[in-house]
């Protein structure tokens, strides 16, 4: 039981649990105070001074995130004393901020433009820092763009990286005036541990830290006749999407989307959940391959467990954290890239288009997914497999655009022959998604029975703890599969890097022993990706994660080997799973990185 | 002079030290609860500029239960105009070790720190030399207290007790917030009792001599003698020992050049006093007694009437801009705004009115800086504006 205590905020007395900050008070109060540094990811720094509230019998005023109620506690938010603090503390960020709104990639999604335009900061007299220091926008990253000019020092970014991706590659540097984020040695951001997971950017309250967008490429290609334009969404857009175009988080957009894009001019719509279904056949196959050479033949250069690889900011970590480890990691490419590599072979020659006039963009909840696509490998197809990623919120910004009213748009289906799904492949955008559609596969390709749970739901892979277990024991095993009888599979879902670091130093120690692994790069999986709407938070997240399940509920098929479209690419192009043809189109390798 | 001149030297900090062990030996004999009641009867005030009960820091960390807790010496003296640790520590070094053992004994902790200002690395060697000594007479003592020298980089936040502690435990010296206060989640999340070099040296005085020989001295609130950093226009800069409760008058008409414009008491984050109000200032901690009564880390610079107070107060902006470790907007934005304020004043830029702006931008930063670096910038800045307005603009 929590101790319950008594305070007044504003004349209004109040009982709140004994420890909670002033700011959460404020909030039983009714009262909101305005927060720029706090963030509900993210561990309390107090450093924006925004918040600062007036505690009776205190001459100093205290920042609200960081300071606890106390028995009895007077506080006043909207005092002559605080409004004149705090309005003053806005001034002084925006003397030091590039305040070039109107130019800025976040106009109109940028906590710091909102306070001023709330406590209407109309002059500025104080004198304007920003132009006086010689800051340099590093562009280097093919992911996102870091300027120091619009940076306000909360070091959000610098807490998401160290604390929900366990990676640091943006650290706090020098002191006074010049205390700035900064990499290792202000290298570029390509150049550094970085993942491109984007996280950063989603909690980035200004334009310091923004997506490289491929917005005008993307609209030129659609303009050029000459193209043929092709399409793909990531399972985790059609339930973010909506966020930024009016509709309530966990609201699911799939068709709107799809009559979106089409309107966009779009010259095939379809869908990444396709490839992910074949993933799931791939990397399914190759998870039993793997079981048969440790168990049967004992090779030792067969390594268990088997990880995912769909998540490109986990493939740049490993790379760089877990060098030796490499062999773990599925040969599978991540979704978009079989996709990628399959549209300008499989599909081209099924529609006789010439690849060379096929463009191929995918819609991403990653920004991750803009750095794989330009990773040398992704070039299977004899041409750039994936030529634009766009996340989230820049096929909002393209909607917007183009003037069509998200809200009243008819319900369109995906374009043949690579949109068919099933509720296998739309799971892939929460975590545990991966792991469960595999297990329904592989478990039923074994025994030739559904997967032992209710509904195929296999709820202790699903949820938002950090690290999660799973076991299946597999009895009467269809003859093929004879020496699995017996076997107890286990397997752990991880999601954040963070997390992601402790299952791996699990393993590494020696202290856990899964066959198969799966890990999310980002909080929630691809759902709380670092192309995603913002704001993001665990309750927004965890809507999103309960529309991708009903998504994946109103499917009539639910098993990856059940989508027609995926038996199709198997008998009129790929022959088998990790045949000849998928080898060459579907898998790829790893490079190990320095560790900076 | 002046009638009624009565400026007191005293001299118990550099007395002789060779008396330590004896002090060590009889100290741990006694009850710690009579300890910390000798300390807090003294009333002795923290000596670092913030002036905390030092007796009730003590107390409060013996009272935590934790079975590790730390004694930290912070030695990392850095206000401007300040070095009187330095001497404390080449000078009597057993009198600093031995109020932290008494410490450790008191609030059962069996680790301490002395956290050395990076600029005084030549200390370390001796130092080392006299832990050395210290801890075998403790294992003699069958009391197993461990001291170690921690050496600080150069930041001048990192004097900042929570700061200090960030720095120690490897990462960058950033203030904390607060509460929770070091006696309860200090270094590591311990309890922990971090005092000021002259803090620990005057604690060996009292339990030498009794709390009464220490109170006797100095003015109500303002118990005691401290080490005053004399420097500027002075013909006899040094380090002096001397009662609290003084006038300023007097001590200028004993330390001054005959030409004392103004005095800086307590550094760069001090306060600046005019000659016209030397005789309403005495040099203690808070209630007031006659007119003014300023706190003090002991740092003293004397101006006389060939100093431009503008270049002083540049002087000290351009060291906080500097110094500041930028993590809290008032004090990293603010810092530059009153250095780059003064300068457009100066050259003519903007009004004299913009200093007024300045000036309320000050009260903010007092109010909601987030230590006391950024808090105490309002100190020196409005003191030398208001009484040097002209000299600010023309």
């Amino acid at each position: 039981m929590t101790t319950k205590i008594k305070i007044i905020i504003n004349d209004k007395q109040i009982e709140v649990a004994e420890g909670s900050s002033i700011v959460d008070a404020a909030v039983c109060a009714g009262v909101i105070i305005p927060t720029l540094c706090f963030h509900k990811d993210l561990c309390v720094a107090g450093n924006c001074r925004v918040c600062v509230v007036e505690i009776a019998g205190q001459k100093r005023l205290s920042a609200a995130c960081a300071t606890p109620c106390e028995e009895g506690m007077e506080i006043l938010t909207n005092s002559l004393k605080v409004r004149n603090a705090r309005k003053q503390i806005i001034e002084l960020l925006l003397s030091e901020h590039n305040a070039d709104c109107t130019l800025c990639y976040k106009n109109g999604n940028c906590e710091l433009q909102k306070l001023a335009s709330d406590y209407k900061i109309m002059t500025q007299d104080f004198i304007q820092l920003a132009p006086l220091r010689k800051y340099q926008i590093d562009h280097y990253s093919p992911s996102m763009i870091k300027d120091d000019s619009k940076c306000i020092r909360c070091q959000r970014c610098v807490r998401t990286c160290a604390e929900i991706q366990g990676v640091s590659a943006l650290t706090a540097a020098y002191k006074g005036d010049r205390m700035k984020i900064a990499t290792f040695f202000e290298k570029p951001m390509n150049d550094v541990v970085c993942t491109n997971c984007g996280q950063c950017i989603n909690h980035c309250p200004t334009g310091a830290l923004v997506e490289r967008n491929y917005i005008e490429e993307v609209w030129d290609a659609l303009a050029n006749k000459d193209k043929f334009v092709i399409v793909q969404t990531a399972p985790a857009v059609r339930v973010g999407l909506g966020e930024e175009l009016g509709f309530e988080p966990g609201t699911r957009v799939t068709g709107k989307m799809v009559a979106a894009l089409k309107r966009l001019g779009f010259d095939a719509v379809m869908d990444t959940d396709f490839s992910a279904d074949l993933t799931i056949m791939e990397e399914g196959s190759e998870l039993l391959m793997r079981l048969k050479k440790v168990l049967v033949d004992h090779d030792p250069n067969v390594k268990l467990p088997l990880a995912t690889s769909c998540s490109p900011a986990w493939i740049k970590y490993i790379e760089h954290m877990y060098p030796d480890y490499l062999d773990h990691l599925s040969t599978c490419k991540s979704p978009q890239q079989m996709f990628g590599a399959l549209v300008k072979t499989y599909y081209a020659k099924h529609f006789n288009l010439n690849p060379e006039n096929i463009v191929s963009v995918s819609i991403m909840p990653c920004t991750a997914k803009k750095f794989e696509a330009n990773r040398p490998e992704m070039h299977d197809s004899g041409y750039r497999d994936v030529d634009y990623v766009l996340t989230t919120r820049e096929l909002a910004i393209m909607i917007k655009q183009a003037g069509i009213d998200f809200l009243k748009l008819d319900d369109r289906s995906f374009d043949q022959i690579m949109g068919a799904s099933t509720g296998a492949g739309v799971i892939f955008g929460a975590t545990g998604g991966v792991m469960e559609a595999a297990l329904r596969t592989a478990y039923e390709l074994v025994t030739g029975r559904e997967v032992p749970f209710e509904n195929l739901n296999i709820m202790p892979v699903r949820g938002m703890e950090g690290v999660r277990e799973a076991s299946i024991l597999i009895e009467n095993p269809l003859p093929d599969w004879s020496f699995l009888e017996g076997v107890e599979l286990k397997c752990a879902v991880a999601h954040g890097l963070v997390n992601a670091k402790s299952l791996m130093d699990s393993i590494v120690s020696g202290e856990s022993q899964y066959h198969f692994i799966e890990i999310m790069a980002c909080p929630g999986g691809c759902l709380g990706g670092g192309g995603q709407p913002i704001p993001t938070n665990p309750e927004i997240r965890r809507k999103r994660a309960l529309a991708i399940y009903a998504e994946d509920q109103g499917m009539p098929l639910r098993k990856s080997h059940q989508n027609p479209e995926i038996l199709k690419i198997y008998s009129e192009f790929l022959t088998e799973p990790l045949s000849e043809v998928s080898h060459h189109l579907l898998h790829t390798h790893y490079t190990p990185r320095e560790r900076f | 002079m002046t009638p009624g001149y009565d400026l007191k030297r005293v001299d118990f900090i550099f007395q002789t030290e060779s008396d330590w062990k004896e002090i060590l030996q009889k100290s741990l004999s006694r009850p710690p609860a009579e300890l910390i009641n000798e300390l807090i009867s003294s009333e002795l005030k923290g000596r670092g500029g913030a002036g905390f009960p030092t007796g009730l820091k003590w107390k409060l960390a013996a009272d935590e239960l934790s079975p590790i807790k730390y004694i930290i010496c912070n030695a990392d003296e850095g206000e401007p105009g300040t070095f009187k640790d330095r001497e404390i520590l080449s000078k009597v070094p057993m009198k600093v070790l031995t109020a932290m053992a008494v410490c450790g004994f008191v609030i059962g902790s069996l680790e301490a720190y002395i956290y050395l200002r990076g600029e005084y690395f030549f200390l370390k060697p001796a130092l080392n030399k006299a832990i050395q000594e210290f801890q075998a007479t403790c294992h003699d003592l069958n009391f197993d207290f461990r001291i170690k020298l921690f050496m600080g980089a150069g930041a001048y936040i990192c004097g900042e007790e929570t700061a200090l502690f960030e720095s120690m435990e490897g990462k960058r010296g950033e203030p904390r917030n607060k509460p929770p206060y070091p006696t309860s989640f200090g270094y590591l999340g311990k309890p922990t009792v971090i005092n000021n070099v002259e803090t620990l040296a005057h604690t060996y005085t009292i339990f030498k001599y009794g709390a009464k020989r220490f109170y006797d001295l100095g003015v109500q609130y303002s118990r005691g003698s401290k080490l005053f950093s004399v420097s500027g226009d002075s013909p006899k800069p040094g380090i002096y020992e001397l009662e609290l409760g003084m006038s300023l008058l007097d001590f200028v008409h004993d330390f001054g050049d005959g030409d004392t414009k103004a005095v800086q008491v307590g550094g760069a984050s001090g306060f600046l006093v005019p000659q016209k109000r030397f005789a309403e200032t005495t040099i203690g901690f808070q209630g007031k007694l006659t007119g003014i009564s300023l706190p003090t880390g002991g740092s003293m610079m004397l101006f006389n009437s060939s100093r431009s107070m503008y270049n002083v107060l540049d002087n000290y902006l351009e060291f906080f801009r500097e110094e500041s470790c930028g993590q809290c907007t008032p004090c990293r934005v603010g810092c530059q705004q009153l250095l780059n304020g003064i300068k457009a004043v100066k050259r003519g830029e903007k009004t004299g009115q913009y200093l007024d702006k300045l000036l309320r931008l000050t009260e903010t930063m007092q109010y909601t800086a987030k230590c006391g670096l950024g808090q105490s910038v309002a100190n020196s800045f409005s003191s030398i504006v208001e009484n040097f307005r002209e000299e600010m603009i023309y």
